[in-house]
């Protein structure tokens, strides 16, 4: 499905990510884990395009999308839940949702709210009053409007009390389940990570040191791997 | 005597309350594309006040043509001319977004440089085509003189024509940008340009059809001009001092914001010119903003939202 192959990229003559790559196959959850400054977010924004990629490739369902611009990207089925959310905030939880739609005649399908009801009752207020947790929400649902084939989401439980990380990682499951979508997340956490991934991946000074299955994954020396 | 002294004050009560209005519509109708290019891009056109000369020539050609060639047709031409100096502006609006403001979005005082530059060509190009002296279009038959409900009561027909003009500008103006996918697009961008392009939206071009949109609407405030003034090279570049103080006063990316400051600058620039000169009604009218703005920099409306 997403294919990344031989990915660099830098910031002015700083090289963050040196050649990097991987695949996550259709309905595939996987999680990239690493501490903070090792490239996850670099990796992230190159994938939608936010950071030119130096050389290397992007290509879903065989579509290169490296050179595209970001809008180009999420027309061709990909979507992003930047870390920090970037919701619009003067804009209503409605049009916010709405801005992920793809075609001007398109409506919000109704699962979203089945999937965040919180949403719902909260479809009028201006998304910059909303608490994190469901900013958070309201940001992976706004992904999900333009029905995309993978979904991005760096660091989705950042800032977020526990209790919502739980109801997270269910949504995120389900809507695995719902729309058999990709999805690709980067976490520190890694309770949530392996809650919710299929498959780890560990970043490290920008290159992935470590492929493990959720069913074979070492617990301690992933934890290793994230203390600082 | 009693009764008609009374009558009297009211009359004139209401004929420089419908002069306040007229100034309303005019601010309004200046300000209109000035909010959405300030308010929704950043970008500080000087040029705009040419976009406005541009929409009050076409009407004026358009004049003389229809009284030339077709003078049959000559009470309708109006409402075509409308329709014309939105397409002519936003035409023009499309063609100097893409040479010159999108080069300059991230250079925002340079571009202020550029779009004055860009009036003073205009300006020029004006000039050499229709003439340094002003021209007037011909109004058709049912703009001239007035409406008299009552004997001591004239309120001009043409003022009244603004005023309906500027009123279906607004809402259509407000229906675009609150009720279209266009106008979220729109907003979404003005709110987090990297952001929009992330969840699809095409940023550059809703660059271009906002600007394009801007000046549009200039094109037609210009149209509107012809009904109460005349037109010369440089008639545009009078207001737009004002059209930039009553959008920076409502607060910018503020529709209603626009609305409000419109309606108190103009309301107390006429009521004040009643009792004093026009120009000292123009001081403390300046004044008054300026201490309003020293307390709220971020003008009369501005959205509330948790940092």
């Amino acid at each position: 499905m997403l294919q990344v192959n031989n990915l660099f990229v830098a910031y002015g003559q700083s090289e963050v990510l040196h050649g990097l790559g991987f695949t996550a196959a259709q309905g595939e959850i996987l999680a990239v884990m690493g501490r903070n400054g090792m490239g996850k977010s670099t990796l992230f924004k190159a994938l939608i395009g936010i950071l030119p990629a130096r050389q290397g490739s992007v290509r879903l369902g065989g579509t290169e999308l490296v050179g595209r611009a970001s809008h180009e990207r999420v027309h061709s089925g990909l979507a992003y839940v930047p870390q920090g959310r970037g919701i619009f905030s003067m804009l209503s939880v409605l049009d916010n949702i709405r801005t992920g739609l793809k075609n001007a005649r398109d409506t919000i399908p109704e699962e979203i709210f089945a999937l965040f009801p919180v949403l719902f009752d909260m479809r009028n207020r201006k998304g910059g009053n909303l608490s994190g947790g469901q900013q958070q929400q309201l940001a992976i649902a706004r992904a999900l409007a333009g029905n995309p084939s993978v979904l991005l989401l760096d660091e989705p439980t950042e800032g977020i009390q526990p209790s919502i990380i739980k109801d997270l990682a269910r949504a995120l499951r389900e809507i695995r389940s719902m729309r058999n979508l990709t999805i690709v997340v980067s976490e520190q956490v890694l309770s949530f990570a392996l809650e919710v991934a299929d498959r780890l991946l560990v970043i490290e000074k920008g290159n992935f040191v470590e492929e493990v299955a959720r069913a074979d994954a070492d617990a301690a020396k992933l934890s290793a791997y994230l203390s600082v | 005597m009693e009764g008609v002294g009374v009558g009297e004050f009211g009359s004139i009560l209401l004929m420089q309350g419908f002069n306040g209005l007229s100034v309303f519509s005019v601010l309004v109708l200046m300000a209109l594309g000035l909010a959405i290019i300030f308010g929704q891009m950043g970008v500080i056109n000087m040029a705009h006040g040419e976009f406005l000369t541009i929409g009050a020539y076409t009407t004026f050609v358009l004049s003389h043509l229809t009284t030339t060639y077709l003078p049959s047709a000559q009470p309708y031409y109006f409402l075509v001319a409308i329709i014309v100096a939105f397409v002519l502006g936003g035409l023009v609006g499309y063609a100097v977004e893409y040479l010159l403001i999108r080069h300059l979005y991230k250079r925002p005082l340079d571009s202020l440089l550029a779009t004055w530059g860009l009036s003073l060509v205009m300006q020029q190009m004006f000039r050499s085509t229709f003439g340094a002296k002003e021209v007037s279009a011909t109004l058709p038959d049912w703009l001239l003189g007035s409406w008299q409900p009552s004997g001591t009561v004239d309120i001009p027909l043409n003022g009244l024509f603004v005023m309906v003009i500027t009123l279906l500008l607004t809402c259509l103006v407000a229906l675009f940008m609150y009720r279209s996918r266009s106008g979220l697009r729109m907003r979404a961008t003005t709110q987090n340009r990297v952001m929009a392009g992330a969840v699809g939206i095409n940023t550059a071009q809703v660059d271009r059809m906002t600007f394009a949109l801007g000046c549009g609407i200039a094109g037609v405030a210009g149209a509107a001009f012809t009904t109460i003034g005349s037109t010369g090279p440089t008639s545009g570049s009078l207001y737009i001092v004002d059209a930039f103080l009553t959008v920076v006063f409502g607060g910018a990316q503020s529709l209603l914001g626009t609305l409000a400051s419109a309606f108190s600058i103009a309301q107390a620039n006429s009521t004040l010119e009643f009792f004093i000169t026009g120009s000292s009604a123009k001081v403390i009218t300046l004044l008054a903003i300026i201490v309003i703005l020293m307390i709220r920099p971020q003008g009369l409306f501005s959205s509330k939202v948790r940092k």
